[in-house]
């Protein structure tokens, strides 16, 4: 059990990496609660990857330190590290039972055989794997596979966290969920930190307190599923978040909008309160399909489709060339139809150069 | 009625032909010698199961098998271990690759008098490099045409020269093609590198060993033209190994009908062999 430090932590997969975009990792400064349960959250090629296989010691970093509860573990392999990493594809010993899989990790450790048989059966009875214990464990299905991996994690008492890389990948959908909900539970009996990485957000939002959603090898916000939601930092976790994601517009603001205003497309539209931050950059209006509704004035749009999707439509509408999402609770007006949009006040933000500039409590003062 | 189309069978019917002309049809001819007796003209009479329980009842036949099986025992305990020894080793990426791939590749595109010919003056005495070195620069006597053990220890030196080289090509197939996944985990999970080799590479590579076992005891028990070139049977019969001793029944002495006969069990126990091993080793495959 330890608290994870990563300072100034930069990585190129290059020999003599120049220009920032030779780096994989850009720079990283961060720190895991002990007992956390934390999802690394982006797309493909982000880096998370990168940086769980820094944490785990499968990658030395180029630049930067690793430190576990203050004590610089940099330099050292994997196994002098006492982390556990479950990967992408299950990886399993074929030639062993389920049980010698799970007791793997122990007997190369040299743990006395009471001690491991009590261990596995814990961990073996946690994962329902006990009626498994004497199989081989080649021929099983990939999900039960994953499960031993995991067990092979969960088994040592000593692990200062669990990583788990994309690990339902190969998952069937219908089990996904049920896998999830065992992490979930196991995370909350055995309290060990645990950093989920996936490019999935339902993954990532429902298994962790604490999401890092990651662009391009920089941190582009940490925060609860809820904070992500509702005040995304930059339009790309507003974009990457919510389903559909985030409305952005392009708009002009008048005087620094000081008046909480900007205009898009010529209307004004009123904003959670003044832009407080100066940043370079074009402007732009972010609000939440959840947060556009129909109204009797605002900015005319013409309906291009509507998406019944049972508790809720996705109403796609033109605002010029512009497309706008709104989540409507009623019956949607008809396709080809003008409709007048309004934006929720208190949930519209606005971005300049992708990041947040406006603050409602200067508003409130 | 539902109507077949039969006409798979004109495609079919080319392969059967050739499979007919190359291996049927000479088995047969083998089969039909094999129960006759013949005292020349072209004259042949019935004799049986005779040459069968002759054969097995000779002497000279349970030698020449007895030193086959000693001498396909021998290679597969050396190159299949050593094969695995020299995949493990070679590089998994960057420029060496392909450099190993083709100096291994090498002694593969021999013909193969070409290798006994090429080791018979490489061992002689006089001129050869080794035979000169032994013999006059280490002073160790060393002649495969007068002594038994210097023939056998060049004829299986010869084959593990000409064959590691396929075990190490089949065997590397099987390690590049692990995930890097597993020896990351195994990493994280203590492994030592021992435990790594066993629980993780040699399962891996049991597929392609077992074909490689398979190749190399059919090439190594039907291995006639290296040993014949290089040492001819000899000193005496002690390198006449089984294909040696059938190619003097049937060519030197022309006894069609007991050269009939010893093809026919010398491919019975090849094919019986094989598909024990083959059985076994995928039984309890998925």
């Amino acid at each position: 059990m330890a608290e994870i430090r990563l300072e100034t932590l930069r990585h190129s997969y290059l020999s003599a990496p120049s220009a920032p975009e030779d780096y994989a990792l850009k720079e990283i400064d961060l720190s895991w609660r002990d007992g956390g349960a934390y999802a690394l959250l982006g797309p493909s090629g982000c880096g998370k990857s990168t940086l769980l296989n820094i944490i785990s010691g499968l990658l030395t970093p180029s630049e930067g330190r690793v430190l576990f509860d203050g004590q610089d573990v940099t330099a050292l392999p994997p196994d002098k590290r006492n982390i556990a990493q479950v990967f992408q594809f299950p990886v399993i010993y074929d030639t062993m039972s389920v049980r010698d899989n799970l007791a793997f990790p122990l007997r190369n450790r040299g743990v006395e055989p009471g001690r491991i048989a009590a261990r596995v059966a814990e961990i073996a009875e946690m994962l329902e794997l006990t009626a498994l214990l004497g199989t081989r464990a080649a021929g099983l299905a990939p999900d039960t596979k994953q499960k031993i991996s995991m067990g092979r994690g969960l088994v040592r008492d000593d692990v200062n966290v669990i990583m788990f890389d994309e690990p339902l990948t190969v998952i069937d959908p219908a089990l996904k969920w049920t896998l999830r909900s065992k992490l979930k539970e196991l995370h909350q009996t055995i309290a060990v930190t645990m950093i989920y990485v996936t490019h999935d957000q339902t993954e990532a939002l429902t298994f962790a307190d604490q999401v890092v959603v990651m662009q391009d090898g920089v941190i582009v916000q940490i925060g609860t599923p809820v904070e992500l939601f509702e005040r995304p930092q930059h339009t790309f976790v507003g974009h990457f978040i919510g389903s559909p994601g985030m409305n952005i517009l392009p708009c002009e603001v008048s005087g620094g909008a000081a008046d909480g205003v900007a205009r898009f497309q010529g209307q004004p539209v009123q904003l959670e309160g003044p832009v407080t931050a100066a940043r370079a950059g074009p402007a732009e209006i972010g609000v939440r399909p959840e947060f556009v509704r129909l109204a009797e004035a605002g900015i005319p749009a013409i309906v291009r489709k509507a998406a019944d999707l049972g508790r809720h439509t996705v109403l796609e509408a033109m605002a010029g060339d512009r497309v706008i999402h709104a989540i409507l609770q009623d019956p949607p007006p008809e396709e080809g139809s003008t409709v007048h949009l309004a934006f929720e006040p208190a949930q519209t933000r606005l971005y300049q150069g992708g990041w947040i500039a406006t603050d409602p409590k200067a508003g409130a003062r | 009625m539902k109507t077949e189309n039969n006409r798979a069978w004109f495609f079919v019917l080319p392969v059967l032909l050739l499979v007919a002309f190359n291996a049927l049809v000479p088995l047969m001819t083998v089969v039909n010698y094999s129960v006759q007796e013949t005292f020349g003209n072209n004259l042949f009479f019935w004799h049986g199961l005779g040459w069968f329980e002759d054969l097995l009842r000779s002497e000279r036949f349970h030698a020449a098998l007895g030193r086959q099986a000693l001498f396909t025992t021998i290679i597969l305990i050396i190159e299949i271990p050593l094969g695995v020894a020299i995949a493990l080793c070679m590089p998994r990426r960057g420029v060496w690759v392909p450099i190993c791939l083709v100096l291994m590749a090498l002694p593969l595109l021999i013909p193969w008098n070409v290798v006994g010919a090429m080791w018979n003056i490489f061992t002689l005495p006089d001129i050869g490099l080794a035979g000169y070195t032994l013999n006059s620069v280490l002073g160790i006597n060393y002649n495969m045409t007068q002594s038994p053990i210097a023939a056998w220890i060049t004829i299986i030196t010869m084959d593990v020269w000409h064959w590691t080289s396929l075990v190490v090509l089949l065997a590397y197939a099987g390690l590049i093609s692990i995930p890097e996944a597993y020896y990351q985990a195994a990493k994280i999970d203590g492994a030592s590198n021992w435990a790594v080799f066993r629980h993780i590479q040699l399962p891996k590579m049991r597929r392609v060993l077992t074909i490689a076992v398979l190749l190399r005891f059919m090439d190594s028990f039907n291995i006639y033209t290296e040993v014949f070139v290089l040492t001819g049977g000899g000193p005496g019969n002690s390198t006449t190994l089984l294909s040696i001793d059938l190619d003097k029944v049937a060519l030197g002495q022309f006894d069609l009908g007991p050269a009939g006969a010893m093809s026919l069990v010398y491919f019975a126990i090849t094919l019986a062999v094989s598909w024990i091993f083959y059985t076994v080793m995928t039984r309890d495959e998925p």
